[in-house]
């Protein structure tokens, strides 16, 4: 038995905050209590004192690209897996832009057969909702959802044709899976590299207007609606589109969406360095559309915060601007960025945590984010204010793709526990 | 007082004191070109390489015959294709020229941002002449001296720039230039051209052809880009020139003295027509015969001491 004591407990799916003591047992969470050791005490083998620590729901991160298959000089499901434990994520959805494409159960079972091998936490496939995400033939989703397939998703691009799109929608239906819209219209969008407004017009680059995310953005929400599915807005980046979910929410459509720390952490005015670290699709945005985004984390429009980890190597980053491919590493500076908002009063510890946890698991369907008894020992252990620069020659990831490199942050995660196994430790990851 | 930094990058790097340094020192570098011998010492045994990602004529040959003219040697390097289709990164293709030690490189690339990246990898200087739509600080300094040698001043003279001003390096540049050294600037074309924000540039935006024209005492007309027409940017060549081209019966309302300028190459008959182009006020060839005087000085500037 692992005695987790003396820690702050907080756990936002039973609105838990309270200085508790968590037992777990054969991986499963038995008592979140007061003196849990009391009565048990020769079967406690392994103790963990969280004394000024958090002890929160293992975290979830519902957007991630593990480049593998295809891509594995840019990450594998192995080292996704390490760069996830490490940034305290126990569960992660992965993006289907692989090579081959996650359209077919067989790309699923290789994902999931590799994770359950080599990945050190729980991993979670989305599918395609088109072939090859070539946007021309519904991908087979009822045998991607036997698979093992949760939810399907186009990321990387929108479906153009929105019939397909309507009609990928209510496919989804049958098998209960949730959509995941990237958003973006690929004609506003053309060659643009980064956001439309003043800096692009300073530097020269191509630029991306705030429109082209939120037509989509309305478009996709039009077609939930018209069909009922289940949509889900990743990467949400503007303000306009926080107004546009913000109202359809108010209206009781099934949308939830989310966004990625770089969209409240950064703004466009950092690119006149041309750091192509900085480039990101949808683009980083202006110091107003920012300010929106923590409007819409706060009054809960934006439910989840997922880091879209898209790993890139040196060969599509340190080249020109335009060239770039766009990306930024996020599993292992998430939690210290969020964490941010916390101390810019934003959101409240737990709220902010309900984004990490409950939120993305009732989202994906999947019995994680909770510390409730019965379930999943899937545990982050977090201390909210140890400080730390970020170096990125530290990650755990095989890129180092970060805009964030240098910069000093507060917080992180001490202990990552999968099933009630200690994944990571005092002494970093154990795997 | 040298310059600040030991590249041109652009021109919003530049002070006031190191724009008007550049402008004086061309100022003592035009004579050398109208001697019957055009050549000075001055640059002897240094090596400038003219790597040129985009096909330009003028802007290299102003280059080459500035850095001949100080005794320099001067290596051309055109390549129609990209870095990448070349299949060779830009930054190894500059540290590729490193090894063989030049002392300038001069890089024209359709990337905005693209000299930075050898800037910032070279120990050699680096000349932007010319990165996507940011910068291209030469021909705003042409620009400037070529102003300044007939109005005697730049400061609180207005001018008007024309045309493509989203797409065009030369218009951003030539806007820091002219602000820096007190004018008043004007622009004006199709709203399809017109970048957001761009009064935070400091400029004005005017309404109208007319109000870009009247009481200027410069006006400097872009080139239009057909490609640019496949891209909406604007429905057809003769209806550009109708509306925002500079012909003889727009130029009725202007200032008697006015100055056209261009920095070429110029499409006749669309943003410019020929009687323009060719009349008393217009300065295009002066713009390019004080080009290389310009490079000269900034050649001199940058590796001459």
């Amino acid at each position: 038995m692992l005695l987790i004591k003396n820690g702050r407990v907080i756990d936002p799916s039973s609105g838990i905050d309270d200085y508790l003591d968590i037992l777990v047992d054969q991986g499963t969470i038995v008592e979140v209590g007061r003196g849990g050791e009391k009565g048990k005490g020769d079967e406690v083998t392994q103790i963990i004192d969280a004394r000024e620590k958090v002890v929160v729901p293992g975290l979830i991160d519902m957007h991630v690209h593990l480049r593998e298959p295809g891509h594995e000089y840019k990450e594998t499901i192995k080292t996704g897996c390490q760069a996830a434990a490490s940034g305290g994520f126990t569960s992660i959805a992965c993006m289907p832009n692989t090579n081959p494409v996650n359209d077919n159960q067989s790309v699923t079972e290789y994902i999931l057969d590799k994770a359950k091998r080599e990945g050190c936490v729980n991993v979670f496939p989305i599918g395609a909702i088109t072939k090859g995400l070539q946007g021309k033939l519904l991908t087979e989703m009822g045998e991607l959802s036997r698979a093992g397939v949760l939810a399907v998703s186009d990321d990387g691009k929108s479906v153009r044709n929105s019939e397909l799109m309507r009609r990928g929608m209510e496919y989804a239906k049958n098998f209960n899976l949730l959509v995941i819209c990237h958003c973006e219209d690929l004609d506003l969008v053309a060659d643009g590299v980064m956001n439309e407004g003043f800096t692009s017009t300073r530097l020269g680059l191509k630029r991306i207007p705030n429109a082209a995310e939120e037509v989509i953005v309305a478009r996709d929400i039009l077609l939930g609606e018209l069909t009922g599915c289940r949509v889900h807005i990743a990467h949400v980046s503007t303000e306009g589109s926080v107004r546009i979910i913000r109202e359809a929410k108010s209206r009781g459509v099934k949308v939830t969406a989310e966004t990625a720390p770089h969209y409240f952490s950064l703004s466009e005015e950092t690119l006149e360095s041309f750091d192509t670290n900085l480039k990101v699709n949808p683009p980083l945005r202006s110091a107003r559309d920012v300010e929106a985004i923590k409007e819409g984390l706060k009054d809960g429009t934006l439910s989840v915060i997922a880091t879209d980890h898209a790993p890139h190597s040196s060969l599509e980053k340190d080249v020109e601007f335009d060239y770039a491919s766009s990306g930024i590493v996020g599993l292992e500076t998430a939690l210290p960025l969020s964490l941010q908002l916390v101390k810019e009063k934003v959101l409240s510890l737990p709220e902010l945590l309900s984004k990490f946890t409950v939120n993305p698991a009732k989202i994906l369907g999947i019995s994680k984010g909770t510390l409730n008894p019965g379930s999943d020992a899937d545990i982050t252990i977090i201390d909210v204010s140890l400080q730390k620069k970020v170096d990125v020659n530290q990650f755990k990831s095989k890129s180092r793709n970060s805009p964030f490199h240098g910069w000093k942050l507060e917080g992180e995660a001490l202990y990552t526990i999968i099933k009630g196994k200690v994944i990571k430790g005092i002494d970093g990851l154990v795997v | 007082m040298p310059l600040q930094s030991k590249d041109l990058l652009t021109i919003e790097q530049l002070s006031v004191d190191e724009i008007n340094l550049i402008l004086d020192t061309a100022d003592s570098m035009k004579e050398i070109s109208t001697r019957d011998i055009k050549k000075v010492p001055t640059l002897r045994g240094k090596t400038i390489i003219n790597l040129f990602y985009e096909p330009s004529t003028r802007t290299r040959t102003s280059f080459e015959i500035a850095g001949k003219r100080l005794s320099a040697d001067v290596v051309n390097i055109s390549t129609s294709s990209s870095s990448v289709v070349k299949g060779e990164t830009l930054k190894d293709t500059g540290r590729n020229l490193q090894a063989m030690n030049p002392d300038l490189v001069v890089i024209r690339h359709s990337v905005a941002g693209a000299p930075k990246i050898l800037a910032d990898s070279l120990s050699a200087s680096i000349i932007n002449a010319g990165d996507g739509a940011h910068e291209h600080p030469t021909q705003a300094l042409l620009d400037a001296f070529t102003i300044r040698e007939k109005k005697g001043s730049i400061k609180g003279l207005k001018v008007a720039i024309i045309g493509d001003i989203a797409h065009s390096r030369v218009a951003r540049s030539n806007i820091h230039a002219l602000n820096k050294l007190g004018a008043e600037v004007v622009i004006y074309g199709p709203f399809t051209m017109i970048p957001p924000f761009i009064e935070r540039m400091g400029v004005k935006v005017a309404r109208s052809m007319d109000e870009a024209i009247k009481d200027m005492d410069v006006i400097m007309m872009l080139r239009i880009q057909m490609e640019r027409q496949s891209r909406f940017l604007f429905p057809s060549l003769r209806e550009y020139s109708i509306f925002f081209g500079l012909n003889l019966d727009r130029l009725k309302d202007a200032k008697e003295d006015v100055l056209i300028m261009h920095p070429g190459p110029i499409n006749r008959g669309v943003e410019i027509s020929p009687e323009v182009a060719d009349g008393p006020y217009a300065l295009i060839l002066e713009q390019v015969t004080n080009g290389v005087a310009v490079r000269m000085a900034l050649l001199y500037l940058l590796i001459g001491k």
